[in-house]
Formats: C-alpha cells, sequence, structure tokens
C-alpha cells in the first residue's frame, strides 16, 4: 500500500540527507509503528507519505515513494488527499472549520462528494469515534483527547486508505490515549485501513503495531521488523521490554500480559534478595506485598499496610538531610488515609477509598504546616471563565522533595503550577512560596524563589543563540556572568554558543530553559509537562538532571502523564480530577492502586511493589 | 439551523436603521432590541462572546468621541459653558487646531449623540457575529469565491490567536524575572509572538493541503476562456459604469454599463464555479424564517429611513439651542419590530 524505494531527503541547505536509504514497503491494512530517537527524521518519512515533502516543504526526495499505486513525484499532496489522510502532531494547527460536524465534512466537502454521502459518513464517524455527543461543539472548548479524535475523524470521513499520524497520543492523559489507541486498532480491525504511525511512548502503542521500522540514526538505514525481533535490538525500548532484557526472557515480551507469564520466576528472584529491602523503602513494601502474597489471604491487613507506609517514609528518611521534613510530612499523609481506610475496609482493599470522590463537605483536611515546608497552598480555588480550575487545593512542598501532579488533561494540574509560580492570581486561598506571595512579588524577586518552566519551553527563550540567551539569563537574575552558560554545559554538553534556540532538539530546548530558570537558583523549581516529544535518552537524562537537583535539596514540582517518569522521579503524587485533589502520598502507594497510572514494570510485578526497571537492576545487583 | 446570512443581513439593516437617526433614545431601544435578540439566541461558543467585545469596543469609541470634543474643542457654537480648560497657544501653522478652551454643553452633548450612532452600528455589527459566527457565512459564497473566502477566515482567525499568544509570552516573561506590565515587554515579545503565528500559518496550510484543499476540476479550454473574458469584461464594465455614474457629462451611459458589467461578472463567476468540485455539506436552507428575520431587519431600517425624511426634527433632535430629546412614536413602534426574531426563531439545540 505504501513503498518506499531508496528514498533520501535533503533539506534545502542541509549538508547531508535528513534520512537516507529508507526502503520498505507497508501491506495493506497493516499498523506499522515508526520507531527511533528524536531528530532521525520519522516526520520526514512520515510527510513523505502524504507528499508535503517534498510538495510542500521543499527540499530534495531521492528514490521513490508510491501510495495505492500513486507516485508522490507526480502527485500533489492534495491530489493524493482522497487515499491518505494525515494528522499532525499539534491537532490545534489542523483544524479549518469550527465546529466538530463542519471539520468531520471539510475533508469531503474538498474532494467533492454528494451530499447524502457526506451525511452518511458524517453520521458514522461520529459513533465511530464516539463523538456524537459532541457534533455542535465549537472545537475551541474540547479537551486534548476529544481534538485528537476530531482530528482524525476528519481525516476518516474522505475514507482514505491509509492513515499517517505523527505522534498521536503524545500530548494525552493515560486513558484518552487508550481511547485514541482503541479507536486505531478498530479502523486497522474492521475496516482494514493501513496505518503508519510515529511515536516516543512505545509503551502505548507497541502492542498494536503489526511491525515496527526502526530508524536508528540520523541519516542510517531503517530496521524493518517484527516488534520482538526490532525490540531486541532498538536503542528506544519500553520499560516492559528492558525488565525483559534485563531478565533475559526469550521471547521478548512486548506486553504486560506476556511478561506475567514469566514474572513469577522474578518475583521469586526478587524475594529472594532481602537483604536490599532495608536501602530501599519501596523494595521493603514489596517484600511486604511478598509476604502478603504467600500468607493464605489475599486481603492485605491494616497492619501489613501501616508497615509499607512507614517503609516507605523510612526510605524517604534515609535519602539524605534535607528530606527529613518530607517523611514527616508524607506521615502526615499516610496517618490521614488511615484513618479513611476502615470506611471501605470491607472486601476491597484499603486503598481503593483513595479514588473515591471526596464530597466537598468532608474535603482534605489541611496537613498542619510545618516551618521547614517550601511551598504551602491552603485552600486554592481558581475560578475561570467555564467554572473552577481549582477547587479547595491544599499541597505542601518540603524542600528536596519531587511530587508529580497527575490526572487526565484539564483536572488543573497547570493551572496549580501557574499558580505556585504567580502567573495565575487566587481567587480564594493563599499560595506561599518560602513566606512570599507568588503574584504580588515582582517577577525580579520571584525568580530567586520559584522558576517554572513551561509547558512549551520555547516560551522562555527569545534570543538568537544559546550565548545571548545565557547572557541575558544572567542579567534578569542578577547572577554572576557565566553562571547560565556554565548550567548549559553541564546540562548540555556539545552545544555551542552560535546555535539558534530554534535549531535545537526538543529535549536540548527544555534543557537550555531549565539552565535559564535554574540561573536564579530558585529553591523550588516546576516543570509542566517536561517529557511531551522527548526520547527514552532524553528522558532518562532529564530524570538524571532533576534528580541530581533534587539531591540538592531542591523542592521539584511536575505535572505529567508520564507514569513512567513519576515512578523514577517522584517521591510523592498528587492526583487531580476535576480541580480537586483526590489522592496525595507516596508514590508507590498511589499509583500501584491505579490501572491507568501504575507503570508498567508495577503491572507486571504486581503484588510486589516495584516501580522502575533500574529498582529491579539494583535489586538483582 | 437558521441561515446565517439572515442573521447578517437582519443585523446590518439594524446597523443602517441607526446611521439614520442621532436619536440617543432611538438608539438605545435599537441597541437593546439587538441585546434582547442576542440574548435569546446565542450560544455559548466562543464567537458568541464578540458581543461583549464589540459592546466595549463601543463603549470605548463613545468615550474618545467625547473626550476629543472635550480636549479640541467643536465647531457646534454654544452658550452653555460647563468648564474652561487652560488652552495650549500652537504654532501659527497649526491654525485651526485648538488644545483645550471652552467646553460647552452644547458641544458635549453633540459628541455623545454622534459617538453613540458609531456605537450602535458597532453593536450591531457584534450581534450579527455573536449569532452566525462569520465561518458559517462561508458556506454560502459561490464555489468560485470559496478559495478566496477561506483565506479571509483564516486571515479573521489570526487576530484571536495572536491576542492568546501575547498573553502567553507575557506570562512567559514574567518566569524570566522581567516586568511583565509596560509596552517594553510588549514590544519583546513581538518577534516570537509574530515568528509563532507564521509557523501556525503554516502548518493550517499543509493541514488544508493534504485534505484537498484546491483541488481543481478539469474544464474544457473554451470555458476557461470565457470564464476569464466574462469576469475581466464584467469587472471593466464595473469601473466604467461607475465612472460614468460619478462624473457630470457620462449620465446617460453609466447605468446600463454598470448594470451589464455586474451582470457578466456574475455570470463569470458562475461559469468559474465550474472549476471547483467542492459541494457542500448540509447547507443552510433559507427558509420562511430566514425571510421573517431578514424582513423584520430590512422594515426597520426602511421605516427609519422613511422617518428621517419626513420628520428629521424627531429623529436628529436639536443640539443648538438644546433641547431634551422626545422618543417620537412610530418610529419607535418601527424599532420594536426589530424582536421579531426572539420570537420566530427556535432556540438552538446545545
Amino acid at each position: 500500500m505504501i513503498r518506499f524505494e531508496d528514498v533520501s531527503v535533503t533539506y534545502d541547505g542541509a549538508d547531508r540527507p535528513t534520512v537516507a536509504g529508507v526502503d520498505f514497503e507497508v501491506p495493506e491494512g497493516e499498523l506499522v509503528l515508526l520507531a527511533g530517537p528524536s531528530g532521525v527524521g520519522k516526520s520526514t518519512v512520515l510527510g513523505a507519505v502524504s507528499g508535503l515533502v517534498p510538495h510542500f516543504t521543499g527540499g530534495t526526495l531521492r528514490g521513490r515513494v508510491t501510495v495505492a499505486g500513486r507516485d508522490t513525484r507526480t502527485h500533489q499532496p492534495r491530489e493524493l488527499a482522497d487515499v491518505v489522510g494525515t494528522v499532525g502532531q499539534d491537532p490545534l494547527a489542523h483544524f479549518v472549520t469550527d465546529t466538530v460536524e463542519d471539520e468531520l465534512a471539510y475533508g469531503m466537502e474538498s474532494l467533492g462528494l454528494a451530499p447524502e454521502v457526506m451525511r452518511r459518513r458524517v453520521e458514522e464517524t461520529l459513533d465511530l469515534l464516539g463523538l456524537a455527543g459532541l457534533r455542535n461543539r465549537p472545537i475551541a472548548t474540547l479537551s486534548g483527547g476529544q481534538r485528537q479524535r476530531v482530528a482524525i475523524g476528519s481525516v476518516l470521513t474522505p475514507h482514505p486508505r491509509v492513515l499517517v499520524l505523527d505522534e498521536p497520543t503524545s500530548a494525552l492523559d493515560p486513558a484518552a490515549a487508550e481511547e485514541v489507541l482503541a479507536v486505531l486498532q478498530r479502523l486497522v480491525h474492521d475496516l482494514g485501513t493501513t496505518i503508519l504511525l510515529a511515536e516516543h511512548r512505545l509503551e502505548r502503542v507497541i502492542h498494536y503495531a503489526d511491525r515496527i521500522v526502526l530508524l536508528p540514526a540520523p541519516g542510517a538505514a531503517p530496521v524493518t521488523g517484527t516488534p520482538p525481533e526490532v525490540m531486541a535490538v532498538s536503542p528506544v525500548h519500553p520499560p516492559v521490554v528492558a525488565l525483559g532484557r534485563l531478565a533475559g526472557w526469550s521471547p521478548l515480551p512486548l506486553t504486560v500480559r506476556d511478561a506475567r507469564r514469566h514474572a513469577p520466576e522474578l518475583r521469586a528472584r526478587l524475594r529472594a534478595t532481602p537483604t536490599l529491602t532495608a536501602t530501599s523503602g519501596r523494595a521493603a513494601g514489596g517484600a511486604d506485598r511478598a509476604a502478603a502474597e504467600a500468607a493464605p489471604t489475599r486481603q492485605p491487613s491494616p497492619l501489613t499496610a501501616a508497615d509499607s507506609r512507614a517503609g516507605g517514609a523510612v526510605r524517604v528518611g534515609d535519602g539524605g538531610d534535607p528530606r527529613s521534613s518530607g517523611a514527616e510530612g508524607r506521615g502526615v499523609a499516610a496517618g490521614r488515609r488511615r484513618q479513611a481506610s476502615p470506611v471501605s475496609a470491607g472486601g476491597n482493599p484499603p486503598r481503593r477509598s483513595l479514588f473515591r470522590r471526596r464530597t466537598p463537605s468532608a474535603g482534605p483536611v489541611p496537613p498542619p504546616a510545618s516551618s521547614s515546608d517550601l511551598a504551602e497552598v491552603r485552600s486554592l480555588s481558581v475560578r475561570r471563565e467555564h467554572g473552577d480550575a481549582l477547587r479547595q487545593v491544599h499541597l505542601t512542598v518540603p524542600p528536596g522533595e519531587t511530587v508529580a501532579l497527575m490526572g487526565r488533561n484539564g483536572a488543573g494540574k497547570s493551572t496549580l503550577l501557574n499558580s505556585l509560580a504567580g502567573v495565575v492570581a487566587p481567587s480564594a486561598g493563599t499560595v506561599s512560596v518560602r513566606g512570599v506571595v507568588p503574584h504580588r512579588t515582582p517577577p525580579r524577586d520571584l525568580v530567586r524563589h520559584v522558576g517554572l518552566v513551561p509547558q512549551d519551553p520555547r516560551d522562555l527563550l527569545y534570543a538568537d543563540t544559546v550565548a545571548a540567551e545565557c547572557t541575558a539569563a544572567d542579567h534578569d537574575a542578577g547572577a554572576t556572568p557565566g553562571t547560565c552558560r556554565a548550567l548549559v554545559s553541564e546540562l548540555l554538553p556539545d552545544v555551542a554558543d552560535a546555535t539558534h534556540p530554534r535549531d535545537l532538539s526538543e529535549g536540548q530546548c527544555l534543557a537550555l530553559a531549565l539552565a535559564v530558570v535554574l540561573t536564579a537558583r530558585p529553591p523550588l523549581i516546576l516543570l509542566d509537562e517536561p517529557t511531551r516529544g522527548l526520547d527514552y535518552a532524553a528522558k532518562a537524562r532529564l530524570v538524571a538532571v532533576l534528580r541530581g537537583l533534587a539531591a540538592k535539596g531542591h523542592a521539584i514540582v511536575l505535572a505529567t502523564h508520564d507514569v513512567e517518569l513519576a515512578a523514577e522521579l517522584a517521591h510523592r503524587v498528587v492526583l487531580l480530577a476535576e480541580g480537586e485533589v483526590i489522592a496525595d502520598g507516596p508514590t508507590a502507594e498511589i499509583v500501584v492502586s491505579s490501572p491507568s497510572f501504575a507503570p508498567q514494570v508495577t503491572k507486571v510485578l504486581a503484588p510486589q511493589q516495584w516501580l522502575t526497571v533500574s529498582e529491579i537492576r539494583e535489586a538483582l545487583g | 439551523m437558521l441561515h446565517p446570512g439572515a442573521w447578517w443581513l437582519w443585523a446590518l439593516s439594524l446597523g443602517t436603521a441607526a446611521t439614520r437617526t442621532t436619536n440617543p433614545l432611538l438608539l438605545t431601544l435599537l441597541i437593546s432590541a439587538s441585546a434582547y435578540v442576542v440574548a435569546a439566541h446565542r450560544t455559548p461558543a466562543p464567537w458568541s462572546r464578540s458581543y461583549t467585545a464589540f459592546a466595549k469596543l463601543a463603549l470605548a469609541v463613545l468615550l474618545v468621541r467625547v473626550v476629543f470634543a472635550v480636549a479640541l474643542g467643536s465647531p457646534i457654537p454654544g452658550t452653555h459653558t460647563l468648564v474652561t480648560l487652560p488652552e495650549v497657544p500652537l504654532p501659527h501653522w497649526a491654525q485651526g487646531i485648538r488644545l483645550g478652551g471652552r467646553v460647552t454643553a452644547e458641544a458635549v452633548v453633540f459628541a455623545a449623540y454622534d459617538g453613540l450612532k458609531i456605537a450602535t452600528l458597532l453593536i450591531c455589527v457584534g450581534a450579527a457575529n455573536a449569532l452566525a459566527s462569520p465561518t458559517r457565512l462561508l458556506k454560502s459564497l459561490p464555489g468560485a469565491l470559496y478559495e478566496a473566502g477561506v483565506a479571509v477566515v483564516v486571515a479573521l482567525t489570526f487576530a484571536p490567536h495572536l491576542i492568546a499568544d501575547v498573553q502567553r509570552l507575557r506570562a512567559a516573561r514574567r518566569l524570566r524575572g522581567r516586568p511583565d506590565r509596560g509596552l517594553r515587554g510588549l514590544l519583546q515579545v513581538g518577534l516570537p509572538v509574530l515568528e509563532g503565528a507564521l509557523q501556525r500559518s503554516v502548518a493550517l496550510a499543509a493541514a488544508m493541503e493534504s485534505r484537498g484543499y484546491g483541488r481543481t476540476a478539469e474544464v474544457p479550454a473554451p470555458v476557461r476562456r470565457t470564464t476569464a473574458a466574462l469576469t475581466l469584461g464584467g469587472l471593466l464594465g464595473v469601473c466604467a459604469g461607475t465612472y460614468g455614474l460619478l462624473t457630470a457629462e457620462g449620465g446617460t451611459y453609466g447605468i446600463p454599463v454598470l448594470l451589464a458589467g455586474v451582470a457578466a461578472a456574475l455570470a463569470g463567476l458562475r461559469l468559474g464555479g465550474r472549476r471547483s468540485l467542492r459541494t457542500r455539506y448540509r447547507p443552510d436552507p433559507w427558509g420562511l424564517r430566514a425571510w421573517l428575520v431578514t424582513g423584520s431587519g430590512v422594515a426597520v431600517a426602511a421605516l427609519l429611513t422613511l422617518a428621517s425624511v419626513r420628520d428629521p426634527q424627531a429623529l436628529n433632535p436639536g443640539v443648538v439651542p438644546l433641547v431634551a430629546p422626545t422618543l417620537p412614536l412610530w418610529p419607535a413602534a418601527a424599532v420594536l419590530l426589530a424582536l421579531l426574531p426572539a420570537f420566530v426563531v427556535p432556540k438552538e439545540p446545545w
């Protein structure tokens, strides 16, 4: 259906091809995943299918790309519109009209389909994607997952035989991503649509893929094969594959389900390494779980649960001096939950109560303020035009602690970060960071207390070169000249002074923005969706940097959909829903109990409580 | 769904009616009528908020008009001095311009009447925007003009996006420790904002291209040539006709040439539509209700125009000498016709 014949693409002004030697075929009705580190030309390959490369982007394409027998050299993108549907990275940039129904019809109108056909297909697509309830809604009022579904629907209505998607789930929360992927699978299975998609979050999509085309490095020829074949050699792989490689499982498992078949043996090995539990609180919890598993009753006794929580607190206490107050805060949080647990003690595991919506009257009791808390949010409410963005939120952040804010798109995570950074003024309640009120503090002073890296780190960058950006940052922060450049060299070792920030990759941009923010040495660092668009390597570097900062006593609050990142980094997870805090506690406790927020390693090794591959690697020695 | 054109014709007719009078009572009545209809029929869609935006703009225009009259003086002769501002002496080359000086009640009232007229006009345009977004109007354009229409609509949405970008980047300045207020801050975000807007436009263009925007049908060469000839000839005819109408000598040939030009241009547009493959999804029907809504608007405009000819005193209350405006009965009753859409159009489902 799609055939690449020895294709190479060289953009104007580039001295070497962005992609070279691309030669593969996508048969009809298959879902093929295009994987690889960032910057290897995945978007270029996708663009070549729809003809946008090179007709729209410029550059030289050598070789031949054919889609359903049409050569893209002789067909403009608009002449391929009836066979190829393309959805780019940002669905908002894709919309031409302003309501859902019109958007679905737009493509068909351009192709000149008969009105009756259009009417029928719009109705079918509304049902297929579960958009019937949204048909008259203006697109501007939809959530991220809904927008993505509308974008997919808008290219589906002309019944293309090929669908090309660039990172369809990157910006989505886990549940919304599942929603979108379920739709894609349905298209492949029921309608025989051919799908080519690129995605960084392999753990979300790999089990839907029939084949993988791996671009291992810029300009290198792609490796094509079945998912297990390619994953065995791939530099980018999801945690479950990393676990499989670590444990030496063969065939390599790609899904949690496959991995669980191998898991009993690994669980036994982990149970046999009790010496390590003293140094790792999470492992201690795991041992308790193992004990619970071995015990005849499946229902964890309240004592065991309390013990594992205490274990969690001890670990943090062990972690270093600045964290001791963190242990105190968490002890309080755990105590609160222990009070709540008897309510649901009958039959359900106690932690289920965390996910019950609390009624406003029985809202969370503010934890007693500790004088050492770096940031404190009390009864914070933020009102927006369409209702409340935040309602009665309490949050304290002690120094040295990393807190992950999780929850659906639009749950209020960004608003909470923005209130901590003083960008949003509270409608009610108080926010204080080291005793100052962020939105009333002049920006010049505020940067010394709190730094926020926004969702798009490019918003923070104005200058033409990295060097100029650093000079400006030193000036803004009143730091000694060279401070920012030193930080940049630390975070981004191989970036030249004269590089334009626009030419940096997503990960490099994030690192530069982080360096700019860190120049003022704020003790509280806030990050909004830091892993959007990052590959696994860039993510690992970010994790290392943030861990280093936390060890130096910086408190970090990050809003993220990335459960693996939260598992790696966060001491504490705060779940938000509809502007309210619905759970607040140690990472192990919160994510383990949630089907959508549990990381893959946890799912594989449940009921033992492990979160990340690096923990396992450490435990196995 | 009511045809969007009906709403626009209704609102623009009210605007036309507003230009016929300076009577503040009639103008307020017009504003109230349009506000009532908007309140009854607007949806929670983002573009419905444009009514508030236009109302604020109208208020600003009114205030600016009055402030100018106070500060720069007014040609209206008046005897009721309200206050005397210190007059700034200007060099002789600025003769005819005055800064400060005597402020008379007549001048202020005249400026307020005049400002209110423009404000009403703006509010009527706001009502049209709130009731039917300009994009919906696009669906009713003839095929040949569709592509140009899309360009216009994309350009129209450019401004709201630009404002959102400016707000976001000014917030980001705060994060850098720079003041987020003041003109300097605005200027410094200018370049990134334009860059962002340009990038978004390019992304949108790519999306439209890959969704088949601009696909054309094969048209036989004779038809193409006829289209070109008709359109060009028609436009030339329109130009020549207009020239004939406006000059003193061409009174005889003006109107026929203009009409012929318009007819040729329309025929050209119709033929040109053959090049476009586009079909329409659920075109809005022009039904009885659309006629009623348009009719009520046009009736208001026509009746007020008639009234302004027959009773100019009541519709343009004098300011010299200063008299209290009175509400002329039958023009006021005519304005109330504008409320008809509030009762005959069913509320849109939401």
